[in-house]
């Protein structure tokens, strides 16, 4: 029973977390139709930021509130200075296709490059904020500390607040309408640029926070967000790529699937459950387990 | 107060969509562009509403110049253009696409008028509010995407083949409304169409493009009875 607990609760929070990075790639899908891969990079730069912050000050709580700010002004950066520029000379022939991804991953490779020159490959360590002490339940420590559950609690609330800004706001209606139809968006007077920024500056914040959540359980390097890039593209693409919620409940999928696999046959199932997750999604439901079998009309 | 194209070229790739065409749109007229599949209507409206690049010539809307002005900035500035196949967000319910047209009006008691005033226009979309547009008809999305082009008070409504694919009787309901919304206010209308018959009926001036050339410009009642309009492009 206790196994079981434990496992329920690690897979929420390692959900939890997924859902950040899945969030962030199908922000920027959405807008920009790009699988970015300097996600990682991007997420990872903040949360040394962050770190910097919290070492400065002695206190997570700025470092918290200095990676996902630094992390929206990033993104915003990189949509503005280096996507938006590619994109306009890149316009004919194969590589429009690809050009944008590469880039994306050139990112990766030169933001992880400068992390090591200012900070080096040594791990560091960021403190949390509160205990990462298994629990006590009825006498047994069980493997979910009080930080997992504020990571829980933290995630939680950014969907919500995620769920209102683009549900009950005008520059909700503003990023859906973009992300759906960026011409009749255009024609209606909409400034689809200045919305396609936005939603990198949203995705950049969600690494931030995705990595101030993620490095105190573990230790903070230049490549220590890599694993959580390919397990949040696996986590949005059984959402579909295009989904808010797809992306959530994937991430969920995806961290109940290997916290179980882990937790009751064997940890080195982690990989291999997570890949096998994602063959059979692409095998059985190419465009995500909550599409719905019917195309979409024009 | 006029919309002025001259000597207007575009190409559409390696082809010459339209060839130094010329044509005049007098503020508060209905002027409608008949022509064949393939004669470059579609490709002159997207010029003109900012979506696709010209080559040479120029089109001037009330002296300003609105060649290689952005789409997004044109619509602010009273330009609106419907695309064709009835665009609208399929995604998102009716009162959402009609609040788009609305979201950067800074006088937000006159988009709630117009809003009204659409509604009182197409009461069909006040009983669909919350449904999303990708459940209404073909007629109802047409009157969805013009109807959200009105949100923004436009000055100059670029309409492209609104009556495509619908029934005798919602196009006949349509081109009543354009028509009426041309005589009530100073709205100034280029309507594109192969219904070259009906779109002539509520036209004041009809311009005939082949093969992306003007063949010819008159009032729409004299292309009406002229022969040669009526042979190659009325049917009868």
């Amino acid at each position: 029973m206790n196994q079981f607990i434990t496992a329920v609760l690690t897979s929420l929070s390692s959900g939890a977390i997924y859902a950040l990075m899945s969030i962030a790639l199908v922000l920027v899908w959405r807008s920009t139709r790009v699988i970015n891969f300097a996600q990682a990079g991007q997420a990872i730069l903040t949360t040394y930021i962050g770190y910097e912050a919290v070492t400065r000050s002695g206190s997570y709580w700025v470092g918290l509130i200095c990676a996902v700010i630094s992390g929206a002004l990033l993104g915003a950066g990189i949509d503005r200075f280096f996507m938006r520029p590619i994109f306009k000379r890149v316009n004919t022939g194969p590589i429009v296709m690809i050009a944008p991804v590469v880039a994306t991953l050139a990112l990766l490779g030169i933001i992880q490059a400068v992390i090591g020159f200012i900070w080096g490959l040594s791990y560091q360590i960021i403190e949390a904020p509160v205990s990462t002490e298994g629990l006590n339940i009825f006498g047994s420590i069980i493997a979910f500390s009080p930080f997992n559950l504020m990571v829980l609690i933290a995630v939680t609330l950014s969907m919500i607040l995620l769920t209102i800004l683009f549900q009950k706001t005008n520059i909700g209606l503003a990023l859906r309408a973009s992300a759906y139809a960026p011409e009749i968006a255009k024609l209606s007077g909409i400034r689809v640029d200045a919305v396609r920024t936005l939603g990198w500056a949203l995705a950049g914040a969600a690494g931030g926070l995705a990595g101030m959540l993620y490095i105190p359980g573990s230790n903070l390097y230049p490549n220590a967000m890599d694993v959580l890039l390919v397990f949040g593209f696996i986590a949005a693409v059984i959402g579909g790529l295009d989904s808010l919620f797809g992306a959530v409940a994937g991430a969920m999928i995806l961290g109940f699937a290997v916290n179980f696999s882990a937790s009751y046959i064997s940890y080195k199932l982690v990989f291999p459950t997570a890949f096998l997750i994602l063959i059979l999604v692409l095998l059985i439901k190419p465009r995500g387990i909550f599409s719905s079998s019917k195309g979409r009309k024009d | 107060m006029s919309l002025v194209v001259e000597n207007l070229t575009i190409d559409h790739g390696a082809i010459r969509a339209i060839d130094n065409v010329s044509f005049t749109v007098p503020s508060g007229q209905l002027a409608a562009v008949i022509g064949a599949n393939g004669a470059g209507k579609t490709t002159l409206l997207r010029t003109l509403s900012g979506l696709k690049e010209s080559k040479s010539g120029s089109a001037t809307w009330n002296g300003n110049s609105i060649l290689g002005k952005r789409a997004e900035d044109l619509a602010r500035t009273g330009i609106m253009h419907v695309s064709d196949g009835k665009s609208v967000i399929a995604e998102l319910s009716v009162k959402e696409n009609l609040a788009l047209a609305g979201l950067w009006r800074k006088d937000k008691k006159d988009v709630a008028k117009a809003t009204d005033e659409v509604v009182e226009m197409f009461p069909i979309l006040g009983q669909r509010m919350s449904q999303t547009a990708g459940s209404l008809s073909g007629g109802e999305r047409q009157m969805l995407a013009i109807g959200r082009a009105l949100i923004a008070r436009p000055k100059l409504l670029l309409l492209d083949e609104p009556s495509l694919g619908l029934a005798p009787l919602i196009i006949e309901q349509i081109f009543q409304t354009i028509k009426t919304l041309v005589n009530k206010t100073d709205l100034t209308v280029l309507l594109v169409e192969q219904n070259a018959m009906g779109a002539l009926k509520i036209a004041d001036e009809g311009i005939v493009l082949n093969l992306g050339t003007v063949v010819a410009v008159d009032s729409a009642q004299s292309l009406l009875n002229d022969p040669a309009v009526r042979a190659a492009y009325l049917g009868f």
